[in-house]
């Protein structure tokens, strides 16, 4: 039995990889709709973008958590012997800061809408109400969050091009497991 | 002796009877146009996880004209101009006007002509009437209740609940209510 839920020593499990998989869509796709929820011209339609981005954003936020627990219980697979030693060494910070994208993301998005002035409520999918983090409401404030939101989007989907960059990098250039492993949890491919 | 108990008892009644119920209909019959000065129209929705938001309409205008021997002949016309809103929250006043909400550039005026007016007590009505917003026209009512009535100006606090999505304006329902609770006080000045 070579594919499980959880991680081996050279594989990823699945729960691992469906994990990667739809936090990476999400993630995306967040940045997308953000992009374009700020430039559309129809207020009701701007309206709604935002209402379904914050939705979104605290499944992201939800999903993520589960993923850092689920990554402290299950150690994540020796990189296979191909890997260099220079990115031996920066690949796991890299990865530290894309979980540090992750989280801060959602975090600084739900702080942006706990300061808002315009005190909109959240209500992740219509499903219940989303309290507000305990941060002072106010014009300055809701700056500060909107800019850091911003910067740490830009930043953050600059950090998942050089992860995707990588990918690639191993995969056609490199040809070693390091993609495919993140594909399927089976391992009749590759050599490891 | 007994006669003048009986007078006393005759003047208490008097005097515990509403005031208004004094105010002979004749007196309060006529035409008013109603006054900004001394009205309001406001505005609550509620929000999900409590609470609400407030406003209010700035600009409007309209008349009561109240009908001398059948009360179910009065009148109320009232024109709200969408674009006066403000809740004191320019974003909010701004999202309100646009086309998300009140269209107030190609629907400038929200309109309620009376068709109907029911005496519910002594100082109390209910109004019925069409409201047209947005070019779409439905039934509404209101409670309306008279507050004053002294040298020719007349007073009354009208209450009711409408839904907006009728009118094409439920945008942010569930997160805001589709129920729009008004709180208006309009003063009328004969003439």
């Amino acid at each position: 039995m070579q594919a499980s839920i959880t991680n081996t020593a050279t594989r990823y499990g699945w729960a691992m990889i469906v994990l990667h998989w739809l936090i990476g869509i999400i993630f995306i796709g967040q940045f997308v709709l953000g992009f374009v929820m700020v430039r559309i011209e129809s207020q009701r339609t701007a309206f709604e973008l935002i209402q379904l981005h914050k939705s979104f954003g605290f499944l992201l936020l939800g999903l993520i958590i589960l993923r850092i627990a689920w990554r402290f219980g299950n150690a994540a697979p020796a990189l296979p012997a191909s890997v260099g030693a220079l990115e031996r060494r920066t690949a796991p910070l890299a990865h530290l800061a894309l979980y540090a994208f992750q989280l801060a993301l959602p975090l600084s998005g739900w702080a942006l809408v706990s300061v808002s002035t315009l005190e909109i409520p959240s209500m992740p999918f219509n499903l219940f109400v989303m309290p507000n983090l305990p941060l002072a409401e106010s014009d300055a404030a809701e700056s500060f969050w909107a800019a850091a939101h911003w910067y740490l989007a830009y930043a953050g989907i600059a950090l998942v091009a050089l992860h995707v960059a990588a990918a690639f990098r191993h995969h056609f250039w490199l040809r070693d497991t390091v993609l495919t492993r993140m594909i399927t949890a089976s391992s009749k491919d590759r050599a490891e | 002796m007994y006669a003048r108990i009986l007078g006393l008892a005759a003047a208490a009644a008097c005097l515990a009877m509403p005031v208004f119920a004094a105010v002979a209909l004749s007196d309060a019959a006529g035409s008013y146009t109603i006054s900004p000065s001394g009205s309001s129209i406001r505005f609550t929705i509620g929000k999900a996880g409590g609470g609400g938001f407030d406003g209010a309409f700035g600009r409007f205008k309209g008349t009561i004209r109240i009908d001398n021997g059948d009360v179910g002949r009065s009148k109320v016309d009232l024109t709200i101009y969408p674009e006066s809103v403000g809740t004191g929250q320019g974003r909010i006043d701004a999202f309100l006007r646009s086309d998300a909400v009140f269209d107030a550039a190609n629907s400038p005026e929200i309109r309620f002509r009376s068709t109907s007016v029911n005496r519910t007590s002594d100082t109390t009505a209910l109004v019925t009437g069409q409201l047209t917003a947005r070019g779409k026209t439905f039934p509404e009512k209101f409670t309306a209740e008279l507050g004053g009535l002294k040298a020719g100006t007349i007073k009354f606090r009208v209450t009711g609940k409408v839904l907006r999505s009728r009118y094409g304006m439920d945008v942010g329902t569930p997160l805001y209510s589709n129920v729009v609770d008004f709180d208006m006080t309009l003063t009328g000045k004969r003439g």
